[in-house]
């Protein structure tokens, strides 16, 4: 009687399940977290509640999307739809052919003013295969309550280089990206002359150089979550990380720490579009896109987490944090504020010289 | 009598041949009914395991996609001197023209510019670039110059007529690719691209005349023709065309980079993984700024094999109390042994973070019994002694349970005839105990070696800057800058240094003196 009655269930929940799947199924990869979620309450809920046809399917792996996308592509089965990826190697997945390439005119929902999609995302549109969606940095953050530093703290990016106000250890991300960018310019390089310096014979010897006078005093990271726990752990007295990050350190765990956003480096997290996805899924993702991307959308997902919103039509529709009820406009990466002195990342230079820098980078760190 | 006994003979010979091949039958039926019970897990190693293996593998050596995207640019640049400091000739540049024009459709340009950039920086923006810059590069004198010769090289269908003589395809190839590739794109027809007329202009240059006049096709006049009035070409320009949408172009070094990686086999990834590269007078080392990858690979043999020895030093003498308790109690400690398998790998390596940084519960616990001072805590994780902690700890069992697994057969009246014949204690062992739990050491070491050189998550976490292995590298390669050439070459040395080890270990231990039970 009782395996009857379950296996009629489970016949019933069968049948539930194949009559969805007449419904069409999207991967959408992203980093997971909160990140994640923010993406999941700003985007995909709302759109599957117009879309019931629509089941998208939450795949947490962007952090070896590159690598799984070219796995893919040379396997001939793209099981994703959707992937979430920092612009550089958004710009590394279209040389190779990887990401589709993005009409911006027809693909992708003008501003409510009219403005065409090009223009509202302006020059933050890096290559023709990546939709930007937030503009996010890496900054520092710092402990308030170091005995050693006798009340005063750091101003400036270059006070990370300052072990003689500023003693104590500080994290790093374990790679050469914005770390060179930094160490040039508190060697004297003015911001926007920083990769012109970079590319000149011995500017990388010049960068290196500046790091090795706090070299000893480095814990070098590589997840985003390291230095937000060293900080919780006074393990570091400061470090880098990315500003979302340090905004749930402050705000949500209440931690002794301050950001420090003086030359913060901007950088672009977005969508591509796997090449070669099949035609019902492809127009299915573009739905999706052209909806996840538009004014509101990415004005919603600020609501969330604290990366403001890539299109200027968004910024002005920034409003309170849900759960904090706190206003996020000051804590935006791009407010007037905190954007006073920022580094923009030169992607095209980085995606000439990464290898090369990156080898010169870790023998230098190995030595 | 004599013929009696010479046909017993020679039956009793058949009977023996003939018992031989039955023999030799019924053997050969064990093999192949042994190979088909186990052909099943044969062939699906092979497949899943052995050939994706071998094919990663390959690509340390492969690269077709230079001669694949830029066929006409590789057959000019064979009569270029790379020592030479002078630019190539303008039909290489018109070579360039054609093959980038049908790379950019195939959007093959960014990838050729990336694998060449692995080599030489700043060619991938040259590479990509190529895509606007080409759409102003004026190549209307290739194209009116045909089109005045006869209207018909304006038809694609004529030309593809005349292309099909086989004479006329071998004599100029490149064109007669460009032109497939042209309809095989546009199945419409109609005029094809300005690539086929620059490819046909740097083709006839050096296409014999005798052998197109030969030609039984009406397009050889023309040809012919064509041939003739080149010169009328001359104005052209592509070199400054190409140098106005980037002046790298006009840097040698982009063309040594491509000449040198043209073949479809390259020796460039292995020698880059160690620390050489190709130079034009054979291969040369790197400036010592770059190199990295001998001292990571000594790193990662020396790491190891330490990690091996602690893992013997701390297992051995826990193998040997296991084995000598009572077999419930020793399956009781067994399960502590196992224990640290059921909790993840990542909480495992967190949690030594935790205990080992210098705020972390050891320090803090020093600091307290005043061993040492609060400004002089130690630093014990992200160096090389973090890694050797964590990942001795991480693969203990692997060493104790072969060693356990081997004690446990001994007969523990051999250590005491040992006693009882006059030796010490520490004679019984060394003499008696110790040489017969060799076979469980060695088996711990192999095991616990070759999964501590290949590791990688646990020294990414808490290795630092100097504790890093080999593989972090390969997973950086394969992961991040999609370089899988050079992740395949360091992985192939990876796989011929622990075979060499192998080998090694094999002549002073002996392979088949390693027992897992």
């Amino acid at each position: 009687m009782k395996i009857d009655r379950l296996v009629i269930s489970s016949l019933g929940a069968l049948a539930v399940s194949a009559g969805s799947a007449a419904a069409i199924d999207l991967t959408v990869v992203s980093w997971g977290g909160a990140y994640s979620q923010s993406q999941i309450n700003a985007y995909h809920n709302p759109f599957m509640e117009l879309n019931s046809d629509v089941n998208i399917i939450h795949d947490e792996s962007a952090a070896e999307a590159v690598a799984k996308l070219r796995a893919m592509n040379e396997a001939g089965n793209i099981t994703w739809d959707l992937v979430d990826v920092v612009a550089s190697d958004a710009i590394r997945l279209c040389d190779e052919g990887l990401a589709m390439e993005i009409d911006f005119d027809t693909m992708i929902a003008p501003a409510p003013d009219g403005t065409s999609a090009r223009d509202d995302f302006g020059e933050l549109i890096v290559t023709d295969c990546f939709i930007p969606q937030i503009v996010y940095s890496t900054t520092f953050g710092y402990r308030t309550d170091v005995a050693e530093w006798g009340g005063r703290e750091p101003s400036t990016v270059c006070d990370v280089f300052d072990l003689e106000n500023f003693p104590g250890m500080r994290s790093l991300e374990k790679r050469p990206i914005n770390n060179v960018e930094w160490a040039l310019h508190c060697d004297g390089v003015p911001l926007g002359e920083i990769y012109d310096a970079l590319g000149a014979e011995g500017g990388l010897e010049r960068a290196l150089a500046k790091l090795d006078t706090i070299r000893d005093h480095v814990i070098w990271w590589s997840a985003g979550a390291d230095t937000p726990q060293l900080l919780a752990d006074g393990e570091v007295v400061m470090g880098s990380t990315y500003n979302g990050r340090l905004f749930s350190l402050i705000e949500e765990k209440g931690a002794p720490v301050k950001m420090l956003w003086d030359a913060q480096a901007f950088d672009l997290d977005g969508w591509i579009i796997p090449e070669g996805l099949p035609a019902d899924r492809l127009e299915a993702t573009l739905a999706l896109l052209r909806f996840a991307t538009d004014t509101q959308r990415l004005a919603d997902q600020s609501k969330y987490i604290s990366y403001g919103p890539a299109r200027k039509s968004s910024a002005p529709l920034v409003g309170m944090h849900i759960e904090l009820g706190i206003d996020m406009a000051p804590h935006m990466p791009t407010d007037p504020a905190n954007a006073e002195n920022t580094l923009i990342y030169d992607y095209r230079w980085w995606s000439d010289y990464r290898d090369d820098i990156d080898a010169k980078f870790q023998a230098w760190l190995a030595k | 009598m004599v013929t009696d006994t010479a046909n017993r003979l020679r039956s009793q010979a058949e009977d023996s041949v003939n018992l031989r091949r039955k023999l030799n039958r019924s053997l050969r039926m064990q093999k192949v009914r042994a190979l088909l019970l186990i052909a099943p897990l044969l062939i699906f190693i092979l497949i899943s395991f052995l050939f994706p293996i071998a094919d990663m593998l390959f690509r340390s050596v492969e690269n077709k996609i230079v001669s694949q995207v830029l066929p006409r640019t590789v057959a000019s640049l064979q009569s270029w001197d790379p020592a030479n400091s002078d630019l190539p000739n303008e039909a290489t540049f018109r070579s360039i023209y054609a093959d980038l024009a049908i790379a950019v459709e195939q959007r093959r340009n960014t990838r050729v510019g990336t694998r060449l950039n692995y080599e030489s920086p700043g060619i991938a923006s040259l590479f990509r670039k190529v895509k606007r810059g080409m759409t102003k590069i004026d190549v209307s004198s290739f194209i009116n110059f045909f089109n005045d010769l006869d209207s018909n090289f304006r038809d694609s269908e004529w030309l593809a007529r005349e292309f099909s003589e086989p004479e006329l395809a071998k004599l100029l190839p490149f064109s007669a690719s460009a032109l497939e590739y042209w309809r095989v794109e546009n199945p419409e027809g109609g005029q094809p691209d300005s690539y086929l007329y620059v490819s046909l202009a740097v083709e006839l240059i050096s296409a014999s005349k005798a052998e197109l006049g030969e030609l039984e096709r009406p397009i050889a006049d023309f040809l012919v023709k064509a041939q003739e009035q080149l010169p009328r070409l001359d104005h052209v320009n592509l070199r400054d065309a190409f140098l106005e949408i980037d002046r790298k172009w006009g840097e040698p070094t982009v063309w040594r980079t491509i000449k040198m990686y043209s073949s479809t086999l390259t020796t460039g990834y292995l020698l880059n993984s160690i620390d050489m590269k190709k130079g034009l007078d054979g291969p040369e080392f790197r400036d010592d700024s770059e190199r990295l990858y001998i001292k990571i690979f000594i790193r990662t043999l020396v790491m190891s094999l330490t990690i091996t020895l602690c893992s013997l030093l701390l297992g051995y003498p826990v193998a040997y109390f296991l084995a000598h308790q009572p077999l419930r109690r020793a399956n009781l400690y067994l399960i502590l042994v196992l224990l640290p398998f059921w909790t993840s790998l990542l909480v495992r390596t967190s949690a030594w973070k935790v205990l080992l940084q210098q705020e972390g519960v050891i320090n803090d616990f020093m600091v307290v019994l005043r061993i040492i001072d609060d400004s002089g805590r130690l630093i014990m994780i992200n160096n090389q002694f973090g890694t050797i902690v964590a990942m001795t700890h991480i693969l203990l069992p692997f060493m104790i349970l072969p060693l356990f697994s081997v004690m446990k057969t001994i007969p523990e009246s051999y250590v005491r005839a040992a006693k009882s014949l006059g030796a010490s204690s520490w004679t019984a062992f060394r003499r008696i105990y110790f040489p017969q739990t060799m076979a469980g050491i060695g088996a711990g070491s192999v095991l616990v070696f070759i999964l501590a050189i290949g590791y990688y998550i646990t020294p990414e976490l808490v290795g630092g800057t100097k504790g890093t292995f080999i593989s972090n590298r390969i997973a950086y390669h394969i992961s991040s800058s999609l370089n899988w050439g050079l992740a395949a070459a360091l992985a192939s040395l990876l796989f011929g240094a622990v075979l060499v080890l192998y080998w090694v270990y094999d002549r002073i231990v002996g392979i088949d003196n390693v027992k897992l039970g």
